[in-house]
């Protein structure tokens, strides 16, 4: 393996970037584990491509568009019935900003 | 019994479905403590639709081309009011209020749902070893892995607890566990088949798709769950034509390439020689059979886990407690987020996430994921050139038979490394199936991989039916 690519500190920081959050032995382990595959795709780094169109989706397709007329809606009666707090026809949620609950 | 004769004896009025449901059933009761296929068993359901079938037919209608075949499907697959779970934590309690369009086709054939099947968390994985439910075990050697993502499926029919499983594929997740566990499973063209339904994992790359014992039922479940779906916007606008029309056309003055790039380093010799036995067969029966070359297939697996990974960072954003499953209370919505996912998620997908956060993080966004997407289009470019001078490709669709459960679950880099055959498809988007084609050395099955360009099926079902018959 070459150079470190990937620190325990930057790992800390891109877990808290996807809201998770890791014990010290997951930091160490995922780290490691990080490291090892940022080497194993390192190899790409090589390939003169930069002239190359980057591919979002692979075949030569368009959206499909329905047609614009209302149709069938999911029952929010349903869909609230297996949120895991709802109140008033909403999903509830802890406070955003520190405001009180 | 196939699932073309049970669909013929059900409804010919031979056979009752519900006759056809209660022995699979009993199967699954008997079996499925040691395999571990299924993570939720709908008996009564199922017995309530085999009825139903039962029923018209003796109406005088016909239920359609799956009459009374029983189906596994993968648990990412929403069926409404029937938890779909992912084998994750985090989606504990839910249940989904629709049905991916794929349930919907199979009900409108007749095909009757017998349950959802184990996964690796996300469909993460290549060995269903990384699921919140436990492992699933392969049935051809219980101490073997059944291969992944969709281990649980392609064990249900190499069990016989269904005749058909459907699996989702982003980077081999059905062809690997078939061939591992020696049945045939098809990874359509990226578009083919609805996506609606499917929890998405990297949207740009998942794929459904059907696991069966014959070539002939895996052409037959792809016609009824094909075709365009205006709730799917990556769906193919155009109707294609029935892959089971043509399955019997043999492949006389096909161009059959086999790969260099999947042949050589890193396959163990005993898949290496089945591959080549397979290439033989297929000469045998007419195909001009030669070497071909994709130079860039073998930075498939380098984009690959770049670009899944992103978009499952980008994907798995949504579960943060707020909508569906588990939440675990913090002090602010922030807290509740991370405390939620934190518990929820296991370490395979973590670490996904963590890989596709970094890779589209400032500063490295155009060094990692830009980069894998411009890979991406060299792959696509290669294969271009390939399909100018092949009509398919064969190649391994593992690198190896099943490996031993535990064997590579400490070592990330080593269980990517299973899908090294299976992923430059997924990248372009191309059709690429797996058919059993003998054993390894172990006495373990080795699957056979047929690539064709975007929406070759019907002449990859062709080669696929004369490796079968071949064998």
């Amino acid at each position: 393996m070459g150079q470190q690519r990937i620190t325990r500190a930057e790992c800390a920081h891109v877990a808290a970037l996807a809201r998770l959050e890791l014990t010290d032995e997951e930091l160490d382990r995922f780290t490691g584990q990080l490291d090892e595959l940022l080497d194993h795709v390192a190899e790409v780094e090589a390939l003169e491509i930069d002239d190359l169109v980057p591919t979002m989706h692979a075949l030569p397709i368009t959206n499909l568009l329905r047609p614009d007329v209302p149709g069938d809606v999911l029952d929010r009666d349903e869909v609230l019935a297996h949120a895991p707090f709802a109140e008033d026809g909403q999903f509830r949620v802890p406070p955003v900003l520190g405001e009180a609950p | 019994m196939t699932a073309v004769e049970i669909a013929a004896a059900v409804r010919s009025g031979q056979q009752s479905a519900r006759t056809v449901v209660d022995e699979y059933l009993g199967a699954v009761a008997e079996g499925d403590a040691d395999i571990r296929a299924f993570n939720l068993v709908t008996e009564g359901q199922a017995r309530a639709r085999a009825d139903a079938i039962d029923s018209a037919v003796a109406a005088g209608r016909d239920p359609g081309p799956l009459a009374g075949v029983p189906v596994a499907l993968k648990d990412n697959m929403c069926t409404r009011g029937v938890p779909t779970t992912c084998s994750s934590r985090i989606l504990e309690g839910w249940a989904p209020p629709y049905d991916a369009t794929v349930v919907e086709r199979l009900h409108a054939a007749g095909a009757v749902i017998v349950g959802k099947t184990n996964m690796d968390e996300f469909a993460m994985g290549s060995s269903t070893e990384n699921s919140a439910f436990g492992p699933t075990r392969n049935p051809c050697d219980t101490s073997r892995v059944p291969g992944g993502s969709s281990g649980g499926s392609a064990a249900a029919v190499a069990a016989g607890f269904a005749p058909v499983a459907l699996g989702s594929d982003t980077g081999g997740s059905i062809r690997q566990p078939a061939a591992l566990c020696g049945v045939v499973g098809v990874k359509p063209t990226y578009g083919l088949v609805s996506r609606y339904g499917l929890v998405a994992f990297a949207s740009s790359l998942d794929q459904i798709g059907p696991f069966t014992t014959t070539v002939a039922d895996s052409a037959t479940v792809l016609d009824v769950i094909s075709g365009p779906d205006h709730r799917d916007s990556t769906s193919i606008g155009e109707s294609q034509p029935s892959v089971s029309a043509t399955l019997d056309n043999g492949v006389d003055g096909l161009r059959v390439g086999v790969l260099a790039e999947l042949s050589g380093d890193g396959i163990a010799p005993d898949v290496a020689a089945r591959v080549q036995a397979a290439a033989s067969a297929l000469e045998s029966a007419g195909a001009r059979v030669a070497k071909a070359s994709a130079p860039s297939a073998v930075y498939g697996l380098s984009a690959y886990y770049l670009i899944a990974p992103a978009e499952a960072s980008s994907n798995l954003a949504r579960y943060d407690g707020v909508r569906y499953g588990l939440r675990v209370d913090g002090d602010s919505t922030p807290d509740m987020n991370t405390a939620t996912r934190s518990a929820g998620f296991g370490d395979e997908v973590k670490r996904r996430i963590m890989i596709g956060t970094y890779a589209l993080s400032a500063g490295y966004y155009d060094a990692y994921y830009g980069k894998a997407q411009k890979v991406r289009t060299l792959i696509i470019n290669d294969f271009a050139s390939v399909w100018e001078e092949f009509d398919l490709l064969v190649s391994p669709t593992s690198p190896t038979t099943a490996f031993s459960l535990g064997e590579r679950t400490a070592d990330p880099m080593a269980m990517y490394m299973s899908d090294v055959c299976t992923v430059p498809v997924n990248l372009t988007g191309q059709a690429a199936m797996s058919v059993p084609f003998g054993v390894g050395d172990d006495g373990l099955p080795v699957g056979v991989q047929i690539l064709a360009p975007a929406l070759g099926e019907p002449v990859m079902f062709r080669a696929a039916a004369v490796l079968e018959a071949s064998r």
